[in-house]
């Protein structure tokens, strides 16, 4: 079994956020990681590999450092790496990325996709359904169990007060939610095997996709304002209950 | 000369932080306060890789050398000082001393198991008489033809009770003093006549056992014989030399651990209307602790290259064990200072810290022996080795 895995590389959740004097998130000196609902999706499949065979091809589309994401998938037991290098496109946001994702990905032999489903950074949840669109295959989005026999996947998928068991003929989209599975870490040997494993370098205009322009501009980002200091309402329990009442109405406004 | 990590030292780096976080800090107040070694950990290690160090890979040596061994380490210790014997115990111990003086039978015998968790490992030298001074030691194994038959007893054996296979150093030519000494390899799980008895009176270090170990005619095969008769001394140096980066590196780890602490409680303690941290006595106290945490750091790294270069590091090993030690004692000092009185409560990790800082001060070569290294070489009366 042909297995794809879309990644992303993200902020370390633990990193602290700063917006440089440009107005752009400032990534100095922070640590990457792979976002973390993709390392769901390479564990899974991982899995799939063993139960199955075939090759899992780890795809990103990033800058030069989204390579050492990458570089860790593989290190887990990833067998290629292809990094789209997003330097080269003039501009990008979800609908860019996919299409160029798409247009690498139908050049390789695969009958399954995986990828996270949502990233931590930007929070979207756009890309792996995008692409699913752009190939013209089905997803199942926050999967949380994956079957998978006969060329047909069977998904439970987490919805609003319960679950949902899909079937999909394959080739399809899967994204991970947390659940699917506990990752697993690289293991030494793991790493000293991943400097050895093809790491592909694709310049977006070798797959055609040259013109390709951004559909959604970022106007500006702000910090979330600081959390100011509680407030402790004196008195009365009875008092005191109705002051918040009308704290909450007057001033919270919440009610 | 680069300072920067290899893209596989940076993943090393990651993947044992994140190891450390996930499988070992969960259970650090839990483990502290019922003194229990948790078994499990040792096993997921060696699954991962991370008793595998500059092991050749025919023996399931995980590809990479002291360097990452130190990274890894630094990361896992941080979190909780009393897995920094986890490597040493298995790996810079008897794996490595194996795989040096082994014969290819032994290497075959015991190397794996080491590297990949299925045996626990330890080293015995140490007796109630016999410590700083090594070859005053009297535990005896008396040749018997196609055996030896061990009597005696060792001190504060680092996983003696809890290890399945340890290499004891025995006198074998009493009288002849550091020419009289042997090593062997002992089995045991499979070795009648050895009582292993856990001390349960230690400062600090709880979830790390400790164990009195007494010999009493255990027989042990000739086989088991590690390297030549009566070259006992000279392994056991060897083996220090190597299992002394543990301490180091533990004890560097220990002192990011003061001052990654003290940093998160001197930004979030406000007195006199501002975080403490703005105050320069404060400052003072976080600036010592990571320029001591920072040298620590590099001294540990230094001499982990000089062993991958295979070049003498017996003054650099020295150097990172004396000068971390020191720098994990006074940063375990500041840093209960810091966090003032919930420093000294129990609920926080300051004691902690305090009490598994103070054991690098005495164990694989007191301060006093290490600075006798130290000045000894740079005297020019011994070598470098």
């Amino acid at each position: 079994m042909n297995i794809i895995v879309v990644i992303k590389q993200t902020f370390d959740t633990e990193a602290k956020i700063a917006i440089g004097s440009d107005g752009q998130i400032d990534a100095t000196g922070v640590s990457l990681v792979i976002n973390p609902y993709d390392e769901f999706a390479i564990e899974e499949a991982l899995r799939i590999q063993k139960k199955f065979g075939g090759e899992v091809t780890v795809v990103s589309c990033g800058g030069p450092r989204s390579q050492e994401a990458i570089r860790t998938a593989l290190a887990m037991g990833c067998d290629k790496g292809v990094q789209i290098d997003e330097t080269a496109l003039e501009s990008a946001d979800e609908y860019v990325r996919a299409e160029v994702l798409a247009k690498a990905i139908s050049e390789m032999p695969y009958d399954i996709i995986l990828g996270g489903r949502i990233a931590v950074d930007d929070g979207s949840s756009q890309v792996a359904v995008r692409l699913a669109e752009a190939l013209n295959i089905p997803s199942v989005s926050s999967v949380v169990k994956l079957d998978i026999e006969n060329n047909v996947a069977t998904a439970t998928r987490e919805i609003d007060g319960g679950t949902e068991i899909i079937e999909v003929p394959l080739p399809a989209v899967i994204t991970a939610q947390k659940g699917l599975n506990e990752p697993r870490y690289p293991t030494m040997p793991g790493i000293m095997k991943a400097r050895k494993k093809e790491l592909k370098v694709v310049d977006p205009a070798d797959l055609g996709v040259s013109g390709l322009s951004a559909k959604m501009k970022v106007q500006n980002y702000s910090l979330p304002t600081p959390r100011q200091g509680g407030k402790k309402v004196d008195g009365e329990p009875a008092e005191a209950a109705r002051e918040l009442a009308r704290l909450l109405r007057e001033e919270a406004k919440v009610l | 000369m680069n300072f920067a990590l290899t893209e596989e030292q940076q993943m090393v780096q990651d993947m044992a932080k994140s190891f450390a976080e996930k499988e070992i800090a969960p259970y650090v107040e839990e483990d502290e306060e019922n003194h229990y070694y948790r078994r499990e950990i040792l096993t997921k290690m060696g699954e991962l890789g991370l008793l595998g160090w500059s092991i050749p890979e025919e023996y399931g040596g995980n590809g990479m050398g002291w360097m990452e061994g130190v990274i890894a380490l630094y990361e896992i210790a941080k979190v909780h000082t009393s897995w920094r014997l986890g490597i040493s115990g298995n790996c810079w111990g008897p794996a490595m001393t194996i795989n040096e003086y082994g014969t290819p039978e032994q290497k075959e015998k015991y190397i794996p198991g080491l590297v990949s968790g299925e045996y626990v490992g330890s080293f015995a030298i140490t007796e109630a008489n016999s410590g700083s001074d090594v070859a005053s030691m009297k535990c005896i194994a008396e040749d018997k033809g196609d055996h030896f038959v061990m009597n005696g007893s060792k001190m504060w054996i680092s996983g003696g009770h809890t290890s399945d296979i340890g290499l004891v150093y025995a006198v074998t030519n009493p009288g002849a003093g550091a020419k009289g000494i042997s090593c062997f390899i002992v089995d045991y799980n499979n070795t009648p006549g050895i009582e292993r008895i856990p001390i349960h009176t230690k400062f600090g270090m709880w979830p790390a056992p400790t164990s009195e170990l007494v010999f009493e005619n255990a027989i042990i095969p000739k086989e088991n014989l590690l390297g030549p008769l009566n070259g006992g001394f000279k392994i056991c140096m060897w083996m220090l030399n190597n299992t002394r980066m543990g301490c180091a590196t533990g004890a560097a780890a220990l002192s990011a651990a003061c001052l990654e602490g003290s940093i998160q409680y001197a930004n979030e303690r406000i007195q006199f209307g501002q975080p403490i941290g703005k105050f320069q006595m404060i400052q003072q106290q976080i600036a010592e602790m990571k320029l001591e945490d920072e040298a620590a750091k590099y001294l540990v790294y230094k001499a982990a290259w000089l062993k991958d270069n295979k070049l003498p590091s017996q003054q650099e090993t020295s150097m990172a064990k004396l000068y971390a030690c020191n720098a994990a004692v006074h940063a375990a000092n500041l840093a209960m200072k810091i966090y003032g009185s919930y420093g000294y409560s129990t609920e926080y990790p300051c004691a902690r810290w305090l009490r598994d800082a103070k054991q690098f001060e005495t164990l694989e070569g007191t301060s006093n022996i290490h600075t006798m290294i130290v000045a000894g070489i740079e005297l020019g009366y011994q070598p470098n080795r």
